[in-house]
């Protein structure tokens, strides 16, 4: 890829990974102050797996999340207002108050939705690409899940069901070396996550999930296979979460759990992916400092117009307390 | 050797009935996630870690079908493990072996062997956390066979219904409610059982019996205070046992009072207040003055927004409302 595409590719990447960064900070003081009181798993620092991912999808590609999935929803081109609104649990919300931060959703971008049970969600990911494959329409879906999500059993069946029925699914694996508070080595016999994919047959590699362009070009990578009718693919992307496992810090929230280094915190900070990607930009003449700057204020102002209309929003009506249970009820 | 006075909260009374039993018996495993967290335990595990090591108090992958399954094969190996769900909603992973495996196990093999373990699943809801972390599955484990269910109201019964459970030689659902960390109270110091199967009364009246569990059992008495100063007496069941339930004692109350209110803190369809509010029905009919009133949640999933949470969620005022209505209406 050269010149103008690349140009526009690494804009485009770098204005999705601001974008759920700055929106991920603004929540900082509001969860502080108890504002925000949905549980809140913040995607700091591992915004170049769902940017350089969702990149490679088009619109009709689906994409299934966890209890972290800001990131997810808003790269795949879910309204970032509606996000605030809905982590704020107000009526304007994406899911109109009832889900909050654990259950963004965004079906008519394709962000078919979230859910903080874990590895709850890759079978139905799986189920999606069974669906495309049904119809045949040439979609994929993507199933992103985190480390922590290499212990529940239905991972290995859903790989063993996309593998024999190859289909067009994607396996996101964001090892952020965390399953909450344990090391991954204290859940897995191994850091090498990608390698649970090979006995059934799957594409897998490991990629730098803090280096957007690696993750890109991973993702493009497999959506040509997928697309190509070759089966499943699973990415392990190395990432690290910057803040805590809910809420900004778990140390000064109360709960004491985050027994992470302060250095070694530091050492991923300075892998910072957005910092990378700038620097990239700078390097290779795409952008210079003025518009970066201008790109900057202007995601710093839609983020800021976003959390005003969140917080002027109404609450749900108590009168609406019974609706969406079923289309009719 | 009780020191009298002495007062604990829910958490540190299922934290002292661990560091009991795990001392007197060296069978007693505690597996799960979050054992070594009290973002999942809150206080129901300090100390247990380092005083027992990390092989019987193991903080496991979250893999919550396998983990339970350890649970009860470790059982059927001569182990009494407790296995913890840091949600109930986590449980539904592990439906298969607390359903298909360990409630059944002793009936279809005759007796051959049986399954020592307790399920203990937390709720712990509110906060905004929506329908996959609020979810209280008690009434769909009281349903099956082979399975006993317990909801401790209060720490006294919290720490021996832990002991009880851990001694019982079937499996065990000790459904634990982080609504009912806040009280305190004066709880014995030497390790003892609180009776499975046996409800306790808390407060006598005349007119009308609250039957209530879990954190609608302190609402219930809350309600009670209320309607004495309208003149109502109410009579306070706290069943702490769902399964089997102490269907004697709430007869022999209604046989008294006529009325009965039944708080149930799951859905209303389907849950364990409409198996009570049957058999009272069935046992009572002569004497009731009124049709029994349940208290339950609504039919809907659990929402995120404060708002709705607020609607959702009944307490000491739909208890009192509910009793105020069944004493309307009663036929004499």
């Amino acid at each position: 890829m050269e010149g103008t595409d690349r140009t526009t590719l690494l804009l485009n990447l770098y204005r999705t990974m601001l974008r759920i960064r700055l929106v991920e900070e603004r929540f900082v003081e509001p969860i502080l102050s108890g504002e925000v009181k949905c549980p809140v798993h913040l995607y700091t620092g591992q915004e170049a797996v769902a940017a350089g991912v969702c990149a490679a999808l088009e619109d009709g590609d689906y994409v299934f999340g966890s209890h972290r999935s800001h990131g997810h929803y808003l790269a795949k081109g879910g309204d970032l207002a509606k996000m605030v609104a809905e982590i704020y649990c107000k009526a304007t919300g994406c899911a109109r108050g009832r889900g909050g931060s654990m259950h963004v959703i965004a079906p008519s971008a394709g962000m078919m939705g979230a859910a903080p049970i874990v590895a709850g969600t890759i079978s139905l990911a799986v189920g999606a690409a069974y669906a495309a494959s049904v119809r045949g329409d040439g979609r994929v879906s993507v199933s992103f899940f985190g480390d922590g999500a290499t212990g529940e059993g239905v991972l290995y069946e859903s790989l063993n069901l996309a593998a024999v029925l190859k289909l067009p699914a994607i396996f996101v694996c964001e090892n952020n070396l965390y399953s909450t508070h344990l090391p991954i080595l204290e859940c897995r016999p191994s850091e090498e996550v990608y390698k649970i994919a090979e006995p059934f047959g799957i594409a897998a590699r490991r990629v730098d999930g803090n280096d957007a362009l690696a993750v890109y070009e991973a993702a493009s990578s497999a959506v040509s296979r997928c697309r190509a009718g070759q089966g499943p693919v699973f990415l392990e992307a190395l990432t690290y979460r910057w803040r805590g496992h809910v809420g900004p810090d778990d140390n000064i929230q109360g709960a004491h759990t985050d027994i992470r280094s302060p250095e070694e915190i530091e050492r991923w900070r300075k892998r910072d992916p957005i910092g990378r990607l700038r620097a990239l930009l700078l390097r290779d003449g795409a952008a210079g400092e003025a518009e970066l700057a201008s790109l900057d204020e202007r995601i710093a102002a839609e983020v800021e117009a976003a959390a005003s209309a969140a917080r002027a929003a109404d609450f749900p009506a108590t009168k609406e307390l019974a609706d969406h249970v079923f289309s009719r009820p | 050797m009780s020191s009298p006075g002495r007062r604990l909260g829910f958490g540190l009374a299922i934290n002292e009935a661990f560091h009991q039993v795990m001392e007197e018996d060296p069978s007693v495993v505690l597996i799960g996630q979050g054992v070594k967290s009290p973002w999942y335990v809150g206080n129901t595990c300090n100390g247990l870690v380092a005083r027992f090591g990390e092989r019987r108090v193991y903080d496991t992958p979250v893999s919550e079908n396998a983990v339970t399954g350890a649970a009860v094969g470790a059982a059927l190996a001569g182990l009494r493990p407790v296995v913890v769900h840091p949600r109930m909603d986590f449980m539904l992973y592990a439906f298969d072996p607390i359903i298909n495996e360990a409630a059944n196990w002793r009936y279809m093999s005759g007796g051959a062997a049986h399954v020592p373990v307790v399920f203990w699943g937390i709720i712990n809801r509110a906060g905004e956390q929506a329908a996959q972390h609020s979810q209280a599955l008690h009434s769909v484990f009281a349903h099956v066979p082979g399975l006993k269910v317990v909801a401790p109201s209060t720490p006294r019964d919290a720490k021996g219904l832990m002991v009880a459970a851990i001694r019982d030689d079937d499996p065990v659902v000790f459904v634990d409610e982080r609504w009912l960390y806040g009280g305190e109270e004066e709880v014995p110091t030497e390790v003892y059982g609180t009776p499975i199967g046996k409800a306790a009364i808390r407060r006598e009246g005349t007119d009308v019996t609250l039957v209530a569990f879990s954190y609608l059992a302190p609402k219930a008495l809350e309600a009670a205070a209320v309607l004495a100063k309208e003149g109502i007496s109410a009579e306070v069941i706290d069943l702490r046992t769902l399964k089997p339930l102490d269907a004697a004692t709430v007869v022999k109350s209604v046989s008294k009072t006529g009325r009965a209110v039944v708080c149930d803190v799951g859905w209303r369809t389907g849950g364990i207040g409409g198996e009570i509010a049957a058999q009272i029905t069935e046992a009572c009919w002569a004497g009731l003055k009124a049709a029994p009133v349940r208290v339950a949640l609504p039919d809907l999933p659990a929402p995120a927004s404060r708002s709705l949470e607020a609607a959702y969620y009944p307490g000491a005022a739909q208890v009192v409302a509910a009793a105020r209505e069944v004493v309307a209406r009663g036929r004499g």
